[in-house]
């Protein structure tokens, strides 16, 4: 047991240290983000920033060399991603790009398509996102209801999209549609890229609880795509699809909000019946529960690193990371709250501690626990893929979709 | 980044595995349940013979010589069959007392014995139903004689030798007492795990020799705990791994509404979330292991964080394996009570949960005030390197 690297991965930390220390700033402080320092200029300086990692050659270590990639094992993106903490780099703008569309058009592209569209994602000229959960389809993905009809060599799109990040600064998109409702679910879907510039699109941001909006709904009305940007065959749709999610799993990042040293350090600062609220016998057990499940998901990582670092691909164990994170999260939030008494209330930044980073926390918590698989699909992710229990008794597995019952609205 | 054992330990594990198989199956460890005998006397010598109990000590004294990682790797063997022998007690607590603190006559002494197994150790620390602290031990020391009451001390019934922390005066002390000396008066008590035996152990002017200072005897106590809170949170994961798999089998072997139970959520949540509880608690458990392995300065938050996390993982994992199980789980014929009884006598034989989060709160505290960092949460040299 060690935590070393090998040779290899010490000379790609050196080499991703000095590209970070030569072309990124450091945080001012623990929760600045990218968007907190730049506002509505965040992608002008996102894709500045973005263009010098690609020409650097660390936009994208696990695609292939000739789109630009290092053809590099996971391991090394979590090093890059160690690095890269204590900098303020850019989030959000291009991982949905790099890590899940581009990845599926190499695996479904023609080679023309590979070379227009790779190389300037990579840059961070054209910047992605991707088209697939429906109000009525979340957990759910099979059973979305977005049409696409065949029209000579087009396709006519109808429906409605929701949860889509990025949809309102996205050149790009990737789409999963229904293209035959008189089959079962997964069976008649048939799968997108397009141009978010086309006519009969329609983009309109959704107001999270948190008051930020990370997410869009997108309206589809007689949108025309060329069959020519059909990725996969007819109907086929579905194990598209799954490529991407499969990808989204190396993807998905870690949990960013405060964690146990912000709660521990308020602990050490606020009274509590005239001592310091760690003294609290029952301050104190809350502290040790927390502490014990951040370091079990930090250790569990290394273990993951260790796996990778052998050529392993992660398997869905690493959903436990996602699963715990996002309730703890929740969890420590209300009870750093807690410690504050009547002042929990407060969340101007100007007044409350860690500039309200927990009240912050509290309300963009419920959202992690739902994106990226909700708690309750990821437990069936552990259940089904890890332990090998049963999947669960299904009713819409031989019906044609169109006889499907569906929500009452 | 290796933050795994090593393919020799691996090999060894799958060893251990097959040695209990067949020396601590569920029909040996019922024989030590159904009955008054303490433990499995075969078991034990075969885990001699195997070298495991000289597995981490020198081979000056006659062990192997191998490090903590090997002992980790058996640890949570003998954790998943449940075996009833005294190993915890003589190897986890006695030996690191005497590796910790002996002199080179009392490590002569006793070592050689205790790696062929001709000798058990026991650690006698509690007196009484509530934590004990170093003020308040009524054991005393007087010109070499202990006199006072131990109880409950793990294999103190068998042991032939103890590790005792008693006060000379105002200093706390530990001393190293032949339980076959005279003044020694030894009763079994009852325990919720019959698999493991429990004593009260009575000192009448019993010859006692100093083990370690004068008056470093609460510090060497935290020392050997932290030591054995690693060790045996290896047989908690081991036994909370156990624990899962038999939910798991049952699950998918037993049929209800027409079909496996094991395809209802409200189980495959409840195996989902023991199976998190425990890859957790494995993790802080193998932190641990590099702690005490490599001699860290991280060592007394490591040990607590393994402790906690072990602890509470495997009391989840056995008593949801029960719940798992139904009625046929609550009954003496099937094992499930097995791993509920020990779950809970391993959360208890160093200490309970209330003390050891404490105990982690405040090794967190000490540590960010060494550091005068924000960083409280601290960050090893190695890993942030």
């Amino acid at each position: 047991m060690d935590f070393t690297d090998t040779k290899e991965e010490a000379t790609f930390r050196a080499e991703a240290r000095a590209f970070l220390a030569a072309n990124a700033e450091p945080k001012r402080g623990t929760f600045e983000t990218w968007q907190s320092r730049y506002g509505d200029e965040g992608l002008k300086h996102a894709k500045a920033f973005q263009r010098k990692k690609a020409e650097a050659g660390f936009a994208a270590l696990s695609w292939p060399n000739e789109w630009g990639g290092r053809a590099l094992s996971p391991i090394y993106q979590v090093i890059y991603a160690q690095e890269e903490t204590r900098y303020l780099v850019p989030r959000g703008y291009f991982e949905i790009g790099l890590g899940m569309c581009l990845p599926t058009m190499f695996t479904y592209g023609t080679e023309e398509q590979k070379r227009r569209y790779g190389p300037q994602a990579l840059r961070g000229d054209e910047v992605w996102c991707q088209l697939f959960s429906e109000p009525g389809a979340g957990s759910d993905l099979a059973g979305l209801r977005t049409r696409a009809v065949r029209d000579g060599d087009d396709w006519v799109i109808n429906g409605q999209k929701i949860w889509t990040s990025g949809a309102h600064w996205a050149d790009m998109a990737i789409l999963v549609t229904r293209s035959d409702p008189k089959v079962p679910k997964h069976k008649g879907l048939t799968f997108f890229f397009l141009s978010m510039k086309s006519p009969g699109i329609e983009t309109r941001r959704i107001k999270q609880i948190s008051g930020q909006s990370h997410f869009n709904e997108v309206y589809f009305t007689d949108l025309r795509i060329p069959d020519s940007q059909r990725l996969g065959a007819v109907g086929q749709g579905w194990g598209v699809a799954i490529t991407t999610l499969m990808n989204e799993r190396l993807t998905s990042g870690d949990y960013r909000g405060p964690d146990f040293d912000e709660v521990f350090a308020l602990a050490k600062s606020v009274r509590l019946d005239g001592g310091a609220a760690i003294e609290n016998p029952a301050v104190r057990e809350r502290l040790a529960d927390f502490y014990v499940k951040s370091q079990g998901v930090r250790w569990s990582r290394f273990r993951t690193m260790t796996a990778l670092s052998r050529g392993e691909t992660p398997g869905p164990e690493n959903s436990i990371g996602k699963l715990v994170n996002a309730a703890k999260g929740q969890d420590l939030a209300s009870f750093a709250m807690d410690l504050m008494d009547m002042g929990g209330m407060v969340m101007d930044p100007e007044w409350a501690p860690m500039r309200a980073a927990f009240q912050e926390a509290l309300l963009s918590s419920p959202g992690s626990r739902i994106a990226a698989g909700t708690d309750e699909i990821l437990r069936n992710i552990i259940a089904e893929r890890v332990l090998g229990l049963p999947g669960d008794v299904r009713v819409d597995r031989e019906l044609p979709f169109e006889e499907l019952p569906t929500s009452k609205r | 980044m290796n933050f795994d054992f090593s393919p020799d330990q691996k090999a060894l594990r799958d060893q251990a595995r097959k040695f209990l198989a067949d020396q601590a199956s569920s029909t040996r460890v019922r024989r030590i349940l159904d009955t008054d005998t303490p433990y499995d006397a075969e078991l034990w010598r075969g885990m001699a013979e195997m070298g495991w109990t000289g597995t981490a000590i020198p081979e000056a004294y006659g062990g192997a010589g191998f490090g903590y990682l090997e002992l980790c790797v058996l640890a949570e063997e003998l954790g998943r069959c449940v075996a009833p022998a005294p190993f915890a007690s003589t190897i986890y607590l006695a030996t690191e007392a005497l590796l910790q603190a002996g002199s080179e006559a009392q490590k002569k002494r006793w070592l050689p014995r205790v790696a062929s197994g001709e000798a058990i150790g026991c650690f006698a620390l509690a007196e009484g139903p509530e934590g004990p602290t170093s003020d308040a031990l009524a054991a005393r020391v007087a010109g070499g004689a202990l006199s006072g009451t131990k109880a409950p001390v793990v294999d103190g019934d068998v042991a032939d030798f103890a590790v005792v922390a008693a006060r000379d005066g105002d200093r706390t002390s530990l001393y190293l007492v032949d339980l076959h000396a005279r003044g020694v008066a030894r009763t079994a008590l009852k325990t919720v795990d019959p698999t493991r035996s429990v004593a009260s152990i009575t000192f009448a002017n019993t010859p006692a020799e100093l083990l370690g200072d004068s008056g470093a005897g609460w510090a060497l106590v935290d020392r050997v705990l932290d030591r054995a809170a690693v060790l045996v949170a290896f047989e908690q994961i081991g036994g909370g791994q156990a624990a899962l798999d038999m939910a798991r089998e049952y699950a998918l072997g037993r049929f209800a509404f027409g079909r496996p139970i094991a395809s209802f959520q409200a189980i495959k949540h409840k195996l989902a979330d023991m199976y998190v509880a425990v890859e957790l608690a494995r993790s802080n458990t193998y932190y641990g292991a590099w702690a005490l392995s490599t001699d860290a300065p991280e060592l007394p938050v490591a040990a607590a964080a393994a402790r906690v996390s072990a602890t509470e993982a495997y009391f989840h994992a056995a008593k949801e394996n029960i719940q798992t199980h139904g009625g046929m789980g609550f009954t003496w014929e099937f094992d499930c009570h097995l791993h509920y009884r020990r779950a809970k006598l391993l959360g208890l034989m160093l200490g309970g949960l209330p003390r050891w989060k404490d105990r982690l709160i405040s090794r967190i505290e000490a540590r960010a005030e060494a550091a005068g960092a924000p960083d409280a949460a601290g960050r090893t040299a190695a890993v942030t390197a």
